[in-house]
C-alpha cells in the first residue's frame, strides 16, 4: 500500500485536496489527511497545500510542530507544494507586514499591489482570480500528458519570486510573467490549483501519486 | 490578457433538490445537484454557484449533503450561498467541500461578519453577493441602492460605496445582482456592473437578466466583469456552456474552452 500524506495544519480547504488526490489514487493508493508528524514521515508521499494568510500559515506551522518534518520530507520524498504550500517554501513573504517562511530556496513572495496593470493598461483585479494558461517551462514527470499552456485555476494576490531559475519550471502571465511552478530533485510545486483544474489538474495529481520523485 | 472570463451556472437548490433544472433531455433526474454539477462541469463550466432557497433549517443540513456529494466528483470551484449568518455555517459548508461562500444579507446588517469571516478562513473564499437596485431616475446621474428580503427592502446604502467597503473588510469577490433585471432576460444592467468593477480592487461577478449569448458577452465587453453567472439560460437547454462560451470567444472575449 501506497501512502500519499496530505499535511493538516488547519488552515483552509484541505477536504478538496483529499477529494481530487482519492479521485485519482488507484486500489494500492491511501490518501490520508494528517497533523501527525510520525503519519507524514512513514507516507510515501506528501502534499503540502494551504491557504489564507502566509503569518497565519508560519503559525499554524509552529503551532502543530510541523517546521521540521516539512523540511525533511521536502529534503527526501516525492513532495507536492499547493499555492500557500509553494509560497512558504521561500525566505520570505510579504505578507502580514513581512513574513518569514520555510527558507527552503532563495526568494520571496511579493504583493501583486493595489495598483496592478496589464500591458494595455487594463486594471487587473486582485486576487488574480480564474483559469489561466500555465506555460511549462522544462520538461518533468508532473507535466507528462498534460498539454503545454493548459488552463488551471489560480486565486492568489502574492506571488512567487525566486533567484534561482533553475528551480522554475512553469511560469504564467498576469500583466508580468510570473513563477507559477518550481520543481528541484524530490520537490514539486504550484501556485495554482490543481484539485480545483477539472482534467488538467487531476492529471497532474495523477502523474503525481505515480511519481517515484525522480526529476 | 490570458486570464480567462469565467462563466459561472448557478443552480437553486431547494431541499437538497435543483429547482429550476428540468429540461435536460439526457438527463433523467434532472433535479439531481450532482447530475446537473456534472454536466456543466462537462460542457466547461468554469465554477458551480449553488444557492440554497430551503427555508427550513433542517433543509440546511441537506445542503451539507449535496456539497459533499457534488466536490466528491465535480472538480472545478463551488460556492454555496444562501441562510449564512455564522462562521460556524461556513466551516461547515468548507468541510463539506465548498470552496467559497456567499454572504448577502448577513453582510448587510453586520458588516463587521465579512471582516470576521475573511480573517478566519481567507478572503479567497468569501464572496459577498450584493444585490442592486437602480433608485435614480431616467436620464438623471445613475444611483443604485443595496435591498435586501428578496429586493423588497431598501436599506439607503450606495451600491457602489458599499461594494467598496466590501472589498475593504476583505471580500475576496463580488457577486452583483441588479435587482431591476432578474429574471427579466434583457440583459445585465452593464452600468451598474461597469461602476462597481471599476470600483473595486477585486473580481465581480455578473448576475441577473440574462436572456442570450450577447448579454452574456456585454457583461464583459460594457459591464467589464471579470465572470458571468446565470441560471435560467442554461437550466432550460436554451444554451449549452459550451455554446455560451464559443459565442463569447468570437466577440474576443477570453475564455477557456
Amino acid at each position: 500500500m501506497q501512502i500519499t500524506a496530505v499535511i493538516d495544519y488547519g488552515m483552509g480547504n484541505l477536504r478538496s485536496v483529499v477529494n481530487a488526490l482519492e479521485h485519482v489514487a488507484g486500489k494500492n493508493h491511501q490518501v490520508i489527511l494528517t497533523s501527525d508528524p510520525d503519519q507524514v514521515m512513514r507516507a510515501q508521499r506528501v502534499v503540502f497545500p494551504g491557504q489564507g494568510a502566509a503569518g497565519d500559515c508560519m503559525r499554524a506551522i509552529d503551532h502543530y510542530e510541523l517546521r521540521e518534518t516539512i523540511c525533511e520530507v521536502a529534503a527526501n520524498k516525492p513532495f507536492l507544494g499547493i499555492c500557500m504550500g509553494m509560497q512558504i517554501l521561500l525566505e520570505h513573504s510579504e505578507e502580514n507586514q513581512g513574513t518569514d517562511c520555510l527558507g527552503i530556496y532563495p526568494g520571496r513572495v511579493r504583493y501583486f499591489g493595489d495598483d496592478h496593470h496589464g500591458d494595455n493598461g487594463e486594471k487587473l483585479k486582485v486576487p488574480h482570480m480564474g483559469w489561466n494558461q500555465l506555460h511549462q517551462t522544462g520538461r518533468h514527470p508532473l507535466w507528462e500528458a498534460i498539454d503545454d499552456d493548459s488552463r488551471f485555476y489560480f486565486v492568489h494576490s502574492y506571488y512567487f519570486e525566486t533567484d534561482d531559475r533553475s528551480l522554475v519550471i512553469g511560469e504564467c502571465d498576469y500583466g508580468f510573467s510570473f513563477t507559477c511552478a518550481i520543481a528541484h530533485d524530490n520537490v514539486f510545486a504550484l501556485q495554482c490549483h490543481p484539485e480545483k483544474s477539472a482534467d488538467a489538474g487531476l492529471q497532474l495529481l495523477s502523474n503525481f501519486i505515480h511519481w517515484d520523485g525522480q526529476a | 490578457m490570458p486570464l480567462a472570463k469565467r462563466i459561472i451556472p448557478c443552480l437553486d437548490v431547494d431541499n437538497g433538490r435543483v429547482v429550476k433544472g428540468v429540461k435536460f433531455v439526457e438527463i433523467r433526474d434532472a433535479g439531481d445537484p450532482v447530475e446537473n454539477a456534472r454536466r456543466y462541469n462537462l460542457e466547461g463550466a468554469d465554477e458551480l454557484t449553488f444557492l440554497d432557497i430551503t427555508a427550513s433549517s433542517d433543509g440546511r443540513e441537506t445542503m451539507v449533503h449535496v456539497v459533499e456529494a457534488v466536490a466528491r466528483e465535480v472538480f472545478i470551484p463551488l460556492t454555496v450561498g444562501g441562510g449564512i449568518r455564522e462562521v460556524a455555517d461556513i466551516r461547515r459548508l468548507l468541510n463539506a467541500g465548498a470552496d467559497k461562500v456567499s454572504i448577502n444579507t448577513a453582510a448587510v446588517f453586520n458588516p463587521e461578519f465579512v471582516q470576521q469571516a475573511s480573517s478566519k478562513f481567507g478572503s479567497q473564499c468569501i464572496v459577498v453577493a450584493v444585490d442592486a437596485k437602480r433608485t435614480s431616475h431616467d436620464g438623471s446621474p445613475g444611483r443604485w441602492e443595496i435591498f435586501t428580503h428578496g429586493g423588497r427592502k431598501s436599506t439607503g446604502i450606495d451600491a457602489i460605496e458599499w461594494a467598496c467597503k466590501m472589498d475593504r473588510y476583505g471580500a475576496g469577490e463580488i457577486l452583483l445582482t441588479s435587482m431591476d433585471r432578474d429574471g427579466t432576460k434583457i440583459g445585465f444592467d452593464n452600468e451598474l456592473t461597469r461602476r462597481v468593477s471599476e470600483a473595486v480592487r477585486v473580481p465581480v461577478i455578473a448576475s441577473g437578466g440574462v436572456g442570450t449569448l450577447q448579454h452574456l458577452a456585454d457583461g464583459v465587453l460594457k459591464g467589464k466583469a471579470d465572470a458571468v453567472l446565470a441560471a435560467s439560460i442554461f437550466h432550460f437547454g436554451e444554451f449549452s456552456i459550451s455554446e455560451a462560451k464559443k459565442y463569447m470567444a468570437s466577440c474576443n472575449i477570453e475564455v477557456r474552452l
